[in-house]
């Protein structure tokens, strides 16, 4: 059975993205209105009605980060919305770009009202130039119709987007890294003494949101928030844009209520696996995320019960991978993507990932040893707990959930004992 | 492989970005990209660097920080044509070596060399997010894929003006 929903993907290749009617003839712009009607409050009153908690990753209530952020005092306010979807495995966000920017313009709006914001940036990363001009020309036409610019629909209030190009840096997700690059400098991550949402872009109050959350809000205002709501488990409520991809029938992005197993993702939704092989095992959350044994198969796809197992929604990536990959190649992928990737701001992440990868290289050459095996699992938790942001805390995530679920394919790849000093 | 030779209508049209943003050194990292964009070569020469580092009053080892810590900046120069292979995890499980074999056979280069003739470069890159096609690759900003062998060659002679009918 299939259990995939349309709530958020409702209009994924329903309408031409060059044609603003077409968006307005699906409800397109209903829930701005509603929006303008229910003022802050009652905007963040349907948020925390419909349980929606951060897509990008890190999982906090959006009605929660609004509420504070909007209590933020300050005449020159900044929207930023992420679409530097770096994680790999992960291209739900472009979907959302492709085929219903609209919906993710309206939602900034929505946040801007909240806000009270009257500037807005949409970061997309570089990769997805070809969706740059796309989503100008969105901005464009929203404009024209007076739903950007000034004055929008005779409320008084004035908003705008301008499209910032990413530059091919995945720690430039991080929102702090982001907002350093914007303002011409590398992307390295800020210690953070202030909240974004306090000093931001150029120290001004920034409320920065993922594209999939900016989207959902479009679409709780629209259905409404207890409506959204129903979907999903009771803890973790609606409904989830997943980057299905891998060695599975239908990659593609899905939308999915919280709840479903991770069975049917695979097997139902994804159509199984290609060319009828057994599963060996999937990851979530891309990169960052964790190894999913198939024993775990069964677990519902829902923040607490993936939570239970140490494993992490993220970015919403579903990786399978089939009976022919060796888990020390696939962790060596990995690996050489967090090494590029490392800022080098701080000495965990920097020197960890170079020393992991060396390690990690002796197993996938059959070289490894006892010691290897202890030093690199004490190396992931020093990452894990003492590196500066989120990239160098989660990098291990993969190899430490992979160890604990397939020590074995460890063990085949020591070559011999080495004693210890 | 040829450099870009950095004449005056080169820097005047730089310095019509530069005045588009102002002069403003917040932003630089956009000022470098369009810059980039204007040289064939896909870098930014030295020359470049310094010029622009002197016109937003900023040291040159800020603006060679940015260059170097973004993967779409360059500091040296590259083919016509960009041909970046995803080797991500997911491209991995994919198989994303069979397209490099492909690849490097065409075009007689192995990854990270330039073709003779200057008009293509191989190289790796990270996930560009085209996983529901993958194994992918792509070129200068247009992503390739499902791909097979002969819609691989049909590709490259494309870029290379050869037809194929």
């Amino acid at each position: 059975m299939d259990r995939t929903v349309s709530i958020i993907s409702k209009n994924f290749k329903k309408y031409n993205i060059e044609s603003i009617d077409e968006y307005l003839s699906l409800g397109g712009f209903k829930a701005l209105e509603k929006a303008f009607d229910l003022g802050p409050k009652g905007i963040i009153n349907e948020l925390n009605a419909s349980g929606l908690r951060g897509r990008g990753g890190a999982a906090y209530p959006t009605g929660k980060k609004w509420e504070q952020a909007s209590r933020v005092p300050g005449h020159r306010k900044v929207i930023i919305c992420n679409a530097d979807e770096g994680e790999p495995a992960t291209f739900k966000d472009r979907y959302l770009l492709q085929y219903d920017p609209y919906k993710v313009i309206e939602g900034m709006i929505i946040a801007a009202i909240t806000f009270n914001a009257n500037e807005g940036y949409i970061y997309i990363r570089e990769e997805y130039k070809y969706l740059h001009d796309k989503f100008r020309r969105a901005i464009q036409l929203s404009k024209e119709k007076g739903f950007l610019g000034e004055n929008i629909l005779n409320n008084g209030f004035n908003f705008d987007i301008t499209v910032f190009s990413g530059a091919g840096a995945y720690v430039c997700g991080e929102s702090t890294a982001l907002i350093e690059s914007m303002e011409g400098k590398s992307g390295r991550p800020r210690l953070k003494l202030n909240r974004t949402s306090e000093k931001g872009l150029y120290q001004l109050p920034t409320l920065a949101n993922n594209v999939e959350t900016l989207a959902a809000v479009t679409s709780i205002l629209y259905t409404g928030g207890e409506e959204y709501g129903k979907y999903g488990t009771p803890s973790s409520r609606g409904t989830k844009l997943i980057s299905l991809c891998g060695n599975v029938n239908r990659p593609g992005a899905y939308e999915v209520p919280f709840g479903v197993t991770l069975r049917e993702i695979v097997y139902d939704i994804g159509g199984g696996i290609k060319e009828g092989k057994a599963l060996k095992f999937l990851q979530l959350g891309g990169a960052s995320g964790a190894i999913v044994p198939p024993s775990l198969l069964d677990l519902k796809y829902c923040y607490e019960e993936l939570g239970n197992k140490g494993i992490d929604i993220g970015s919403g990536a579903v990786l399978v991978a089939d009976e022919t990959n060796r888990v020390v190649d696939f962790l060596k992928s990995v690996q050489d993507f967090f090494l590029h990737e490392s800022c080098g701001k701080c000495t965990p992440c920097r020197e960890g990932n170079r020393q992991i990868t060396k390690i990690l290289n002796r197993f996938v050459t059959g070289e490894g040893s006892v010691e290897d095996l202890k030093t690199i699992e004490r190396f992931s938790n020093v990452m894990k707990y003492a590196s500066f942001c989120g990239l160098g805390k989660t990098a291990p995530t993969a190899l430490l959930s992979a160890i604990e679920h397939f020590p074995i394919e460890f063990y085949q790849q020591i070559h011999r004992v080495r004693k210890t000093s | 492989m040829e450099k870009t030779i950095v004449d005056r209508s080169l820097l005047n049209s730089i310095d019509e970005i530069i005045e588009r943003y102002n002069c403003d050194k917040h932003n630089l990292l956009t000022i470098l990209q369009e810059s980039q964009g204007l040289i064939p070569e896909h870098y930014i020469p030295e020359v470049v660097a310094k010029h622009i580092g002197i016109r937003l009053n900023m040291p040159i080892s800020k603006v060679y920080d940015v260059i170097t810590f973004f993967s779409a900046l360059n500091d040296r120069p590259k083919g016509k044509h960009v041909i970046q292979l995803c080797k991500s995890s997911v491209c991995r499980l994919n198989k994303y070596q069979s397209l490099r074999d492909i690849l490097e056979r065409e075009l007689l280069i192995k990854m990270g060399e330039t073709t003779e003739d200057g008009s293509f470069t191989l190289e790796y890159s990270a996930c560009f997010g085209a996983c529901d096609v993958s194994p992918a690759f792509r070129i200068d900003d247009k992503v390739y894929g499902n791909l097979t062998e002969g819609k691989i060659i049909e590709i490259i002679n494309d870029y290379r003006g050869i037809s194929h009918g």
